[in-house]
């Protein structure tokens, strides 16, 4: 061989090595322990990336809070359904917050008609209303999910009018109209790049309090039982489970190990850390977002909020996590606006009598049909 | 004297093309002139041709180009006969079985049953690739070891493709055919009982399988390095020990006090790789029919131990009437 092949072979090799490289991170790694040694209970970290992650979740400047006293908003300001028992002068300073939050570029009519305050005559003033009470029922209610830590309007919007995460009913890729499509197998961006189940959310995120189908998948006994007490769950439905697991990994940018034990992914007491019971409260907190707060506003939302289905943008764990294991790294943002803090419970049930929002009374949207992992339960 | 010391082959016997020995009567006739590659020298021997195929690797290509032309067009129909998206989307494309819904009964086509038949091809071809295999070498007055190696792979496949499912009584539990979509399938089904790590078959097929290329560097590396004695003639000194096979011996006798044979090694590596599917198509046929999950079989056996906690965390499932 002569020097000009050698050369030749080093540049192909050089070349093919760097195209190689270029699906790589550059090292390295910081590797949490979270768990007995040597069970690979762990957290991986890439600096640049966390980096990244901590500069997109800084929380916004606390806008000063309004001087004391005054009439209440309820007396003075038409239709004011939620808030009315602040002081006028904490009311305005909420709106004052919603507007930084939600619609800083487009301002107070974003959701008013005008001046004229107390119109619903925009759609957002109907959806804002309910979002109110969404946040609220959230910071009172769903301690097991939010802590003392609570959401406001910034930690899903950021600023932006639609949350920069949300979620729709995907019917997945266009696909020749004889072929029965299997909700899997395309580029799967919301479950890490897999070929899995590309929508786990319409399943398991929706469709009840105990969502439409079941996540759990995994046979509790160590033999398979005889008769009805088998284990019916399929390959391709532990597919859809691991398709949601891989949704919440990448929302939250943790590893699996953050709430399963490497050994058992389904054992809980010796083997699951504490953060399992939280997303396990979460999930079912953002089933109760979905069922009984965003999807009943479809019928008021326009087009330009809603999926090639006619469902609207929904929330699932990136809506508010985006990235980051707490929202905003667990920032206690709603200690400052208590206002965001609803009744518990027991006092909406005493004033259920009273209807309460417009979008509430509005029948919902009918969802299409969407291929949900139903059939992939084989027939006992 | 001839060099062979170089990781690429710097020897390359040239002799006039070699057809091979005479085909038995009614045979299909060899294919193709034969050329000489100085490129394909350096890997392997530079003579390329002629190919026979005959009648078993003709229907075997058909089989499996119909095979390959049933997924390819199902995962083009995938995404609306788009070639550009196709390609985009090649890895993760896949033909995926029929929804466990439908059992063991033939489904509508668009609905898992171009898998069957695609199946049912790639199985056909792959079965006359074997006999092709088998018939290759006894005309040629070899033994059957390769077949029988060929088969052992094969149990494998039929494992995962037809004798689980069977058993299972769905054509969902198997695998799709597609690239990333059989990866997710093989993390799927360790998920879905409770962690393949617990798997004593598996355990054992991940030992052979490491095992088979740790034997391999050892044997070829072995043989590299006694070639400049005329080592690389491994089959004549299985029988006529020279210098060559004297110090191999002596090397992993002194190294690890026991040495195989020019002869053994090739039995060593043989059974390595056979029981590399044959102990992994054993664990996937227990799973699901005899266990139902690996980590709670291996706690009940004593084969997981159990780690020091602090946490007993209650499945909030358990928990009855609780506050939210």
């Amino acid at each position: 061989m002569n020097m000009r092949d050698h050369q030749a072979l080093a540049l192909v090799t050089v070349g093919l090595s760097t195209v190689l490289l270029t699906g790589c991170e550059a090292p390295s790694h910081e590797i949490v322990q979270r768990g007995y040694r040597g069970l690979a209970m762990e957290q991986n970290y890439h600096p640049d990336r966390l980096a990244a992650v901590i500069a997109a979740n800084q929380v916004p400047a606390v806008i000063p809070a309004a001087a004391p006293g005054g009439k209440l908003a309820k007396d003075v300001y038409k239709n004011a359904q939620v808030l009315g028992d602040l002081t006028v002068n904490d009311f305005n300073r909420m709106m004052v917050a919603l507007t930084t939050w939600v619609a800083p570029k487009e301002g107070c009519t974003y959701c008013h008609e005008g001046v004229k305050w107390e119109s619903d005559g925009v759609y957002t003033k109907v959806v804002s209303r309910r979002m109110l009470e969404m946040v609220r029922d959230t910071n009172a209610n769903w301690k097991s999910h939010v802590a003392e830590t609570g959401i406001t309007c910034y930690t899903c919007h950021r600023g932006k009018p639609v949350p920069p995460k949300v979620w729709v009913s995907d019917p997945g890729p266009k696909h020749a109209s004889g072929v029965a499509p299997t909700g899997q197998n395309t580029v799967g961006k919301t479950v890490a790049y897999t070929a899995l189940p590309y929508d786990p959310f319409t399943p398991f995120l929706l469709g009840g309090e105990n969502g439409s189908t079941e996540i759990r998948v995994v046979g509790q006994t160590e033999l398979p039982q005889p008769g009805e007490k088998r284990n019916r769950q399929s390959i391709k439905q532990a597919e859809w489970t691991y398709g949601l697991m891989m949704h919440i990994s990448g929302a939250l940018g943790v590893n699996c190990t953050y709430c399963h034990s490497s050994r058992s992914f389904t054992t809980w007491p010796g083997e699951s850390t504490p953060q399992r019971v939280t997303a396990w409260y979460a999930i079912r907190h953002v089933r109760s977002l979905n069922n009984d707060y965003v999807s009943p506003l479809g019928a008021v939302l326009p087009a330009s909020r809603k999926g090639p289905l006619g469902d609207p943008f929904k929330v699932n764990c990136a809506t508010c996590h985006q990235g980051a294991y707490k929202p905003l790294f667990g920032a206690p943002m709603v200690k400052d606006y208590p206002a965001l803090i609803g009744p518990s419970q027991a006092e909406v049930k005493a004033a259920a009598a009273a209807p309460v929002a417009v979008a509430t009374t509005a029948a919902p949207v009918p969802m299409q049909y969407v291929p949900a992992p139903t059939s992939y339960q084989p027939t006992p | 004297m001839a060099e062979y010391q170089n990781i690429f082959t710097r020897v390359q016997v040239r002799e006039p093309a070699y057809p091979g020995v005479e085909l038995p009567q009614g045979s299909l006739p060899r294919i193709g002139k034969p050329i000489f590659s100085y490129w394909i020298g350096k890997i392997g021997d530079a003579q390329i041709g002629p190919l026979y195929l005959g009648f078993l690797g003709i229907a075997s290509l058909i089989c499996g180009a119909v095979a390959i032309l049933i997924m390819g067009l199902n995962m083009m129909a995938s995404v609306g006969w788009s070639p550009i998206e196709f390609v985009k989307n090649f890895f993760w494309l896949a033909l995926e079985p029929p929804p466990p819904s439908y059992g063991l009964s033939f489904p509508p086509l668009n609905d898992g049953g171009w898998w069957l038949i695609a199946g049912f091809f790639l199985t056909a071809s792959i079965l006359l690739w074997w006999v092709r295999v088998y018939r290759r070498a006894v005309d040629l007055g070899m033994s059957t070891h390769l077949a029988w190696a060929f088969a052992a792979a094969i149990f494998f496949y039929l494992t995962l493709g037809f004798i689980r499912p069977l058993l299972m009584g769905s054509w969902g539990e198997a695998v799709p055919f597609g690239i990333f979509a059989h990866l997710d399938w093989t993390a799927a089904i360790s998920i879905r009982y409770g962690n393949f790590y617990y798997n004593p078959f598996h355990a054992l097929s991940i030992a052979f399988l490491y095992g088979s290329a740790v034997l391999f560097a050892m044997h070829a590396g072995t043989i590299l390095g006694v070639s400049r004695y005329g080592g690389d003639r491994e089959i004549d000194q299985i029988t006529d020990r020279g210098t060559a096979a004297e110090r191999a011996a002596l090397f992993w006798r002194w190294t690890m006090g026991f040495n195989a044979t020019m002869e053994s090694i090739h039995r060593w590596a043989w059974w390595f790789a056979v029981l590399t599917v044959i102990t992994a198509g054993i664990g996937i046929l227990l799973t699901g029919t005899v266990v139902e999950n690996w980590y709670l079989w291996a706690v009940k056996h004593g084969v997981a131990p159990t780690y020091p906690s602090e946490l007993h965390l209650q499945d909030p499932n358990l928990l009855q009437g609780v506050s939210q």
